[in-house]
């Protein structure tokens, strides 16, 4: 099992190199290059070779990639192009911010969703399965602005129990942050909800139909007992799988939250960087949450490891 | 009534009304809608009235005549984005699988990195680079989409590529381009066709958020995400413009979605050929 665990964490470091070469080479990829397309058709040759001088891009690309990968791995994320800011420092705020809303959501999000789904489960086809199934479908199929927008005008506007900016400051205290964030974390909750809620439900009900399950009900124990104590261990992985994949989600689904919400997230700063096209920040605000999404993953299948009954077993010479 | 020889379910049928219905809408737009597209022609945020049913937008411009013409946009480039993704995909998953281990090893172990990071990361690095036109835009999301394609693709046909009839036709010294045509392609079909819908449905909503964040279809177009956008702030007021919009591109979700669902019932039969997917 230690052998899988190593395999899996480099892997995943594989990966990140991989994806960041990929990052990088984008950029490449322009018909013209970086410069012409960032200042577009009207710009003179001199300032476009002023430009092309300043991104350093008379030199090779491997040579910049290597400058660039290795500035990342020191922390060195390099300077925006329109304000000339440290990308790092404006980053970092942002990251805090993104990752309170999706800890908040998660933290909302996951005991709800898993015993939501281990309910429905147990209740195959009653009523409360039905309402969850209808529901959660419907929640999927909607795009995020709609049920956004929805809480906004029932919450913050008919109501007014709460605001319908999420602006945050450092110095807020932590209720009142809490209360302001309140709204995008709802809406963040009922978006990867839906999804744990469906994949919990089916990876338990997949065990269910399993001999050894159909053993445990001919042995004449309670329904809800074979789930509990047969279904779940087994089940344990997939559903931890699936909690990563959307807290993974939940980093990425963040970003049209926070547009909505005009909450100072990582979302709204690269999106910003699309709309002025500045690379650097689109690069960096991408390398970040890509390896965001990477790690979330790579914990997710170590977890799935170190639970999964039977690839504990393998170690101790069965 | 059948279609295709199937009796569609009550859910079939209201899937398949929504869906007809917007593309009604998309086709004849000029014909239906009351206003033009971007027509300045009541004030700022008008309420819904006999004049404006849904209201005026951020510079007065009617609701209900943006979402018919928007209906156009969003769903056409959907639709485009789809077809390409699935032209692009298939191609390359029948390649994988019939063009030898060293061919499936390359693109499989690309399609894994790029399945590695979320999409939208990928579309809004592309996206800063090229500027957002409706050509890149479908080119973009068609190529990550494709991966996802490929995935499918590569698994069916793989099932598919073992039979013996699969096996004769090589034996028979058919080309590559024809196994996969001829042989493969029309028996790995049925899976494809739900996913196909599942795709676009993935692909709307995507295009929809693109267009929502400004870097999709941009004005004076008419597309639903963007229109959301324009009137986000209306809501603080109390007024519904941003939902309408919202409120199509999640009717028309609801829609395919509920026409896969029973596609998919279909294919679960026995005799479908996709039964073991």
């Amino acid at each position: 099992m230690f052998r899988l665990l190593i395999t899996r964490v480099v892997l995943g470091l594989l990966t990140l190199f991989a994806i960041s070469i990929l990052i990088f080479a984008a950029t490449e990829m322009l018909p013209g290059d970086v410069a012409s397309a960032v200042l577009g058709q009207g710009a003179t040759p001199e300032t476009l070779a002023a430009f092309r001088l300043e991104l350093g891009l008379d030199r090779p690309a491997y040579i910049r990639y290597l400058e660039w990968f290795t500035g990342v791995l020191q922390g060195d994320l390099g300077v925006s192009l329109t304000n000339k800011r440290d990308i790092l420092e404006s980053i970092a705020p942002r990251f805090g911010n993104t990752m309170f809303l999706a800890g908040f959501a998660a933290l909302i999000a996951v005991p709800v969703s898993v015993g939501l789904g281990i309910l429905a489960a147990i209740n195959e086809g009653k009523w409360i399965d039905r309402v969850a199934n209808i529901v959660s479908l419907a929640t999927i199929s909607v795009p995020e602005f709609f049920i956004a927008y929805v809480l906004i005008l029932y919450f913050a506007v008919k109501h007014r129990w709460f605001p319908s900016l999420a602006t945050v400051f450092p110095d807020m205290a932590f209720s009142t942050k809490l209360y302001v964030t309140a709204l995008p974390a709802i809406t963040l909750t009922l978006l990867v909800t839906a999804h744990m809620l469906r994949m919990t439900r089916s990876s338990v009900l997949a065990i269910m139909s399993q001999p050894y399950i159909e053993m445990a009900f001919l042995k004449g124990l309670p329904r809800a007992r074979v789930i509990m104590r047969h279904a779940l261990p087994n089940a344990a992985a997939p559903i931890i799988a699936v909690i990563a994949l959307n807290l993974a989600y939940l980093i990425v689904g963040v970003v049209v939250i926070e547009v909505v919400f005009v909450y100072p997230g990582m979302g709204q700063y690269m999106v910003d960087g699309v709309t002025k096209r500045d690379l650097p920040v689109v690069q960096a605000c991408g390398l970040v949450f890509a390896s965001a999404f990477i790690i979330l993953n790579t914990i997710a299948d170590i977890l799935g490891i170190l639970v999964n009954p039977r690839l504990r077993k393998r170690n101790t010479g069965h | 009534m059948k279609i295709f020889g199937y009796k569609p379910t009550l859910s079939a049928w209201v899937g398949i009304f929504i869906v007809t219905f917007f593309l009604v809408l998309a086709i004849f737009a000029p014909w239906i809608a009351p206003y033009g597209e971007a027509e300045t022609v009541g004030r700022t945020f008008g309420r819904s009235s006999a004049e404006f049913w849904l209201g005026n937008d951020n510079i007065g411009r009617d609701i209900l005549s943006r979402i018919i013409y928007g209906a156009r946009t969003t769903i056409g480039v959907a639709l485009v984005t789809t077809i390409l993704s699935f032209t692009i995909g298939t191609i390359a998953g029948l390649m994988a699988v019939v063009g030898g281990p060293v061919i499936d090893q390359i693109l499989s172990r690309f399609v894994d990195i790029m399945l590695s990071i979320p999409l939208l990361v990928f579309a809004l690095i592309v996206l800063s680079m090229f500027g957002s036109s409706i050509p890149t835009l479908i080119m973009t999301i068609a190529i990550l989409d494709s991966t996802r394609v490929f995935r499918l693709a590569r698994a069916v046909s793989m099932n598919i590529a073992v039979l013996e009839y699969v096996e004769v036709a090589k034996l028979r010294g058919e080309g590559l381009w024809w196994v996969m045509r001829k042989e493969i392609l029309p028996n790995a079909l049925p899976p494809m066709i739900s996913e196909f819908g599942l795709r676009f449905c993935f692909n709307f909503l995507f295009v929809a958020g693109l267009s929502f964040l400004g870097l999709g279809i941009q004005p004076p177009l008419a597309d639903w995400g963007g229109m959301v956008r324009d009137s986000g702030k209306a809501i603080s007021f109390g007024l519904p413009a941003p939902l309408w919009p919202a409120m199509a591109i999640a009717l028309m979700t609801i829609g395919v979605n509920l026409i896969v669902d029973w596609i998919l019932s279909i294919n679960a039969r026995p005799s479908g050929a996709s039964a073991e997917m």
